[in-house]
């Protein structure tokens, strides 16, 4: 699905998003009538300071004028690679993008992400994976380190990470292998509306509680992490 | 050494151990009031990474990081050491729930502060998928403990840098505490080479890493509000000077975040070096920051560089 239909059907009645090179801003009416955020990375974009610092601005402008939960939508590449972007301190801005989000969940304004293409490293960590809730689209192709990189860094041949990739989620990109690992709380259909299922989800929102490591571990795709974080926690609260 | 060992006093022997070419052990040990540190899920319990043997490769007990809690000027503490010598200091699933369970109990207590060592690469590739959503569930559970009224601080100096993922927890901190050879950044320079090529950025020009992503520029920018000189000493001082000046968090912080980050973007983001930057910012001969011994650079940062402090 292109952009153009993921916006038709998931608002019928209207939307105010411009794509300003990748960037989205705006708004939408969803069908009950109350208006939605809306923001994102389009157009397997990177996201670098000068994108970043409109979309946390854009979230802190609608903090205390509006109401009602957030959509982040991503179609991005990795973080921006580039001499200006770090100089500049790239990992400043990317984190005030994740504080923001998170923090609007915290406080009222519950987020959702929309993976409907690509995205990366620093760039899913600062949009889609810092939302309380992040729905795949098919045909989404997330890839938190692509193969070649992993290749290149394990000095193992593409076919060896292939055929390692059958037996493991747990570094092979793919929206399925991060939906077993957690991240990606479920998957919308294509065929049915995405406003009936956007509808749905805002009316049985989960807690604002982080799950994704039960989730992970419930889906066989992270055993450890949600007992190990577990356990640490109740020694640290009997050390005190 | 001559002077027979019982004779040097914890502080002595801190101010002597370089915190770059130190353990993560070493540094919690000589950073935390002496024999005080307790650690949770220690390397005798043998949580080791379920999926490093998927690629033959080693395991360590600890998953290549420390965490536990104790006393800092007799406050409690809890803390939380990366070891960058093994797999980069990289978060791996195992490596990062201990983070995340360190924090949630942090953010319970709600009054303990929490220190972080960083010295990472960024996510784990072996496991990158677990890593990497290991990051973000820290960077919620810093959130949420800050909200909660916990301090966060980073201490940032080791051989690995802070890196990748690393660099967006940092930046998720209350306050960060930054050495000469502590880079602190996104994309590490092989992977700007390797993406962009050698004309976007020359990985082997040492010096060009140390000043785009080193901690002279980082505390010049106001990315982090204390230098300290490498040793363990000066990042216990800067931890408690840190611990003593952060206020609570909310949503001002924020707001000032996003409007230090733009003056940021525009004075700076036409400069094309970091000695760009410095001289936009006031500094004379620029060129010779690089050289400043710790303390001058000190003195010169005090008076010039900018501060994230309640803004962040």
């Amino acid at each position: 699905m292109t952009l153009d239909d993921i916006l038709a059907s998931l608002f019928p009645k209207g939307h105010e998003i411009r794509n300003d090179k990748g960037v989205l801003l705006g708004s939408a009416t969803l069908r009950r009538g109350d208006k939605m955020l809306v923001l994102g990375v389009a157009d397997r974009t990177a996201l670098g300071v000068d994108e970043a610092i409109r979309l946390s601005g854009h979230v802190l402008a609608s903090i205390g004028r509006d109401s009602g939960p957030i959509l982040v939508l991503v179609d991005s590449d990795s973080q921006r690679m580039s001499k200006r972007d770090e100089l500049l301190g790239l990992n400043e801005f990317l984190a005030h993008l994740a504080k923001v989000l998170i923090h609007a969940d915290m406080n009222g304004r519950p987020t959702i992400g929309l993976l409907y293409g690509h995205s990366a490293a620093g760039a899913l960590l600062a949009t889609g994976l810092a939302t309380r809730v992040l729905i795949g689209l098919p045909g989404a192709h997330p890839a938190v380190m692509d193969l070649p990189s992993t290749a290149k860094v394990t000095k193992l041949s593409m076919e060896a990470l292939e055929e390692k990739a059958k037996s493991t989620p747990v570094f092979a990109p793919g929206l399925s292998n991060l939906v077993q690992m957690g991240a990606v709380h479920m998957t919308w259909s294509n065929d049915a509306s995405l406003a009936d299922q956007l509808e749905a989800l805002l009316a049985d929102m989960p807690a604002a509680r982080d799950q994704r490591d039960a989730l992970g571990k419930a889906r066989g795709g992270r055993l450890k992490a949600a007992d190990i974080a577990e356990r640490v926690r109740d020694l640290a609260l009997q050390a005190r | 050494m001559t002077t027979p060992l019982e004779d040097v006093t914890p502080a002595e022997r801190a101010r002597s151990t370089s915190f770059y070419e130190a353990s993560a052990r070493t540094r919690l040990e000589l950073l935390l009031d002496a024999g005080s540190f307790a650690e949770f899920i220690g390397p005798e319990q043998r949580e080791v990474s379920p999926h490093l043997k998927i690629f033959d490769l080693p395991e360590q007990f600890d998953d290549g990081i420390v965490v536990g809690h104790g006393r800092l000027d007799d406050s409690p503490v809890f803390v939380a050491a990366q070891e960058g010598r093994f797999m980069g200091g990289a978060f791996g699933e195992v490596h990062g729930a201990k983070l995340i369970g360190l924090l949630r109990a942090a953010s319970q207590i709600a009054s303990m502060p929490v220190l972080i060592l960083f010295d990472t690469g960024g996510v784990r590739l072996q496991e990158a998928n677990a890593g990497e959503l290991a990051i973000a569930e820290i960077m919620r559970a810093v959130m949420e403990a800050r909200s909660a009224g916990v301090k966060v601080v980073g201490l940032i100096g080791g051989r690995s840098g802070c890196y990748g993922g690393g660099g967006l927890i940092a930046g998720c901190c209350s306050a960060l505490a930054v050495s000469e050879p502590g880079r602190i950044a996104v994309s590490g320079p092989e992977v700007i080479e390797t993406n962009r090529g050698v004309e976007e950025f020359d990985s082997r020009d040492r010096a060009l890493v140390w000043r785009t992503m080193g901690g002279k520029h980082r505390r010049l920018l106001g990315a982090a509000d204390v230098f300290a000189d490498d040793n363990v000493q000066d990042f216990r001082e800067a931890a408690l000077e840190l611990l003593g000046l952060i206020g609570p968090f909310g949503l001002d912080r924020l707001k000032a975040e996003q409007e230090r980050l733009a003056d940021r973007l525009s004075r700076y983001g036409a400069c094309l070096d970091a000695v760009d930057i410095w001289a936009a910012q006031g500094i004379a001969h620029a060129e010779t920051v690089p050289q400043l011994p710790a303390d001058q650079f000190i003195t010169l940062a005090d008076r010039i560089g900018r501060t994230s402090r309640d803004a962040r």
